[in-house]
């Protein structure tokens, strides 16, 4: 309570507000700092008050066969893990928590934590959540109380700039890669204020609001965005700035993307890839789908290592449906309750590997050591296939 | 002595109390804990940073705003524990994430790393005087609230302590 209180005098905030619900990132092992902080709320007994999921941890504990690190770190990770559950919280182990069942609603007051999911939460959901860090969402499960401030807030949520987008790619085939693409040119333009996108394509799916939300994430400490005629709080251009103009107005056009995909990669068509990972947030059902409609209509199966990541959740599903025995046919890898950019799980990290997220583009080179080749998803199955790099004419 | 000019006092706002004092550290883009900074060897280490594979140790960073995973809170408290973190850090915008990470650091181990906020004019002055050889910067915040950065003068720091006979 003590931290609350003085989150809340940081942000200036004169009080605390009741909240439905809490997503905790703290098991995640980042070093001794993070097991101390949850040990002392194990020994004095703590409990969380409000339903709670968890991130992601370090560790898969479905297939814990596919950790590569050291013993040390393996335990103290694994017991950071239970130590949340000790405190009550669900074993979700996911990075979206919203995709799985009682997610939050339009107007409801929560605390989550995750870049992406935070993003998507307030964006996409409509519900009300600040950009809370390690620590500080653990704390508000506890109390069920966070600071009222911020993005709690009606008039802290209007748009502030409006990103304009001209020739953004209608047709659903390959676009997956263009929202993480745009994600990541926002991120670094909008800093910390509120992007509104027009001119996105009116059947834009939750994945890939998703996979734009999470690029935003990583480029820039974006809580929340608006996507006229999409996101709930974003019927209209007006409503979505709150009647107010906006601060500024950029241009997006397709070439202006094209410059951020190469930025993030020098990798040239052709090139050897060493594996291919996706997932990055959890791969969704849909995802899913989509994968195995692409493995299914590819000449071969991949050739070299390809992962996904899912939340355990996801996987039951899979399991149920007989697709997760499909998947593994096909020679992908599933990975749960983590993912491949922040553990040792991949075989090989050598060379080059290619995503279709912009998240693990953005992340994975200083996290891990790799080298990353950035495509959609059918480019990534149609490389995978080849063993090397293959991309649509982006012209 | 008397006509040396006496280095500016800049004005801030403490977010998060406490003491500290080192050479400045402008990180000329946002830096995410997580996945920018490794806080064993306690280096930047993402690749595309301005300031990439320098230290924060003993630092006063300045970072105009915050960006990225709200996992950098326990990189940040980490580093703070380890010894590898910033010695004080001023912004020109508030930030949960970074703040979160010195509270927990002060709440856990008792090392009282200060966030200060200061104005945009005041920022552009910081940001200016800290390129080059620059010499420490002093920050004393004992609350949250008004406080002010100092430039030490190597200088008059000498003289002080000859004065209290040191």
């Amino acid at each position: 309570m003590r931290i609350l209180v003085r989150s809340a005098e940081l942000m200036g905030a004169r009080r605390l507000l009741d909240i439905e619900s809490a997503h905790i990132d703290g098991c995640l092992y980042h070093g001794q700092a993070s097991l101390d902080f949850v040990e002392r709320l194990v020994a004095s007994g703590g409990k969380v008050v409000v339903p709670t999921t968890l991130n992601v941890g370090s560790l898969d504990l479905i297939h814990p066969e596919l950790f590569q690190g050291d013993a040390g770190t393996k335990s103290q990770a694994q017991r950071l893990m239970q130590a949340h559950i000790e405190l009550g919280c669900a074993s979700t182990f996911t990075c979206a928590p919203y995709q799985g069942p009682n997610r939050p609603r339009l107007g409801q007051q929560i605390a989550w934590a995750e870049s992406n999911a935070i993003v998507f939460a307030n964006s996409v959901l409509g519900a009300r959540t600040n950009r809370y860090g390690d620590f500080m969402d653990l704390c508000a499960a506890l109390t069920g109380r966070a600071p009222y401030c911020g993005l709690h807030v009606d008039e802290n949520r209007r748009g502030q700039i409006v990103f304009a987008l001209q020739d953004f790619p209608q047709e659903r085939a390959g676009r997956d890669i263009w929202f993480a693409a745009l994600g990541l040119f926002t991120g670094g333009a909008t800093g910390s204020a509120i992007p509104v996108f027009t001119g996105l394509p009116l059947d834009t799916s939750e994945d890939e609001l998703k996979a734009l939300g999470a690029a935003c994430a990583s480029t820039g400490a974006v809580g929340m965005f608006h996507a006229v005629g999409i996101t709930p709080e974003a019927g209209t251009l007006k409503q979505a700035l709150g009647g107010l103009s906006a601060a500024a107005t950029i241009t997006v056009t397709r070439a202006m993307l094209n410059q951020t995909r190469a930025g993030l990669s020098r990798a040239k068509p052709g090139d050897r890839l060493a594996a291919v990972s996706v997932g990055t947030p959890h791969f969704s059902l849909a995802e899913f789908d989509q994968l195995l409609q692409l493995l299914g209509s590819a000449a071969a199966k991949p050739s070299i290592d390809f992962y996904a990541n899912t939340s355990r959740y996801i996987l039951w599903e899979l399991e149920q449906s007989s697709r997760a025995s499909k998947l593994r046919d096909l020679g992908i890898t599933l990975v749960t309750d983590t993912c491949t950019y922040i553990t040792p799980v991949m075989r090989q990290t050598q060379g080059l590997i290619m995503t279709n997220s912009g998240k693990w583009a953005h992340y994975a080179p200083a996290n891990i050591g790799v080298e990353v080749a950035f495509g959609s998803l059918r480019e990534c199955v149609l490389s995978a296939v080849e063993g090397r790099l293959v991309l649509d004419d982006h012209g | 002595m008397a006509d040396r000019p006496s280095p500016p006092d800049w004005p801030a706002t403490a977010a998060v109390a406490g003491r500290g004092q080192g050479r400045p550290l402008l990180l000329e883009e946002p830096l995410s804990f997580w996945g920018g900074y490794d806080a064993a060897a306690g280096r930047i280490v993402e690749a595309s940073h301005p300031q990439h594979g320098q230290s924060l140790i003993g630092r006063v960073m300045l970072m105009a705003s915050a960006k990225g995973s709200s996992s950098s809170s326990s990189v940040l408290a980490e580093a703070i524990r380890n010894g590898t973190g910033p010695a004080a850090i001023v912004m020109r915008e508030r930030d949960l994430i970074v703040g979160l990470g010195c509270i927990v650091a002060s709440e856990l181990y008792g090392i009282h790393v200060p966030v200060l906020v200061v104005a945009c004019e005041v920022w552009e002055d910081m940001a200016e005087r800290s390129k080059g050889a620059s010499p420490d910067w002093g920050i004393t915040a004992d609350g949250c609230g008004e406080c002010s950065v100092r430039m030490i003068d190597p200088m008059t720091e000498r003289s002080t302590a000859i004065a209290q006979g040191e």
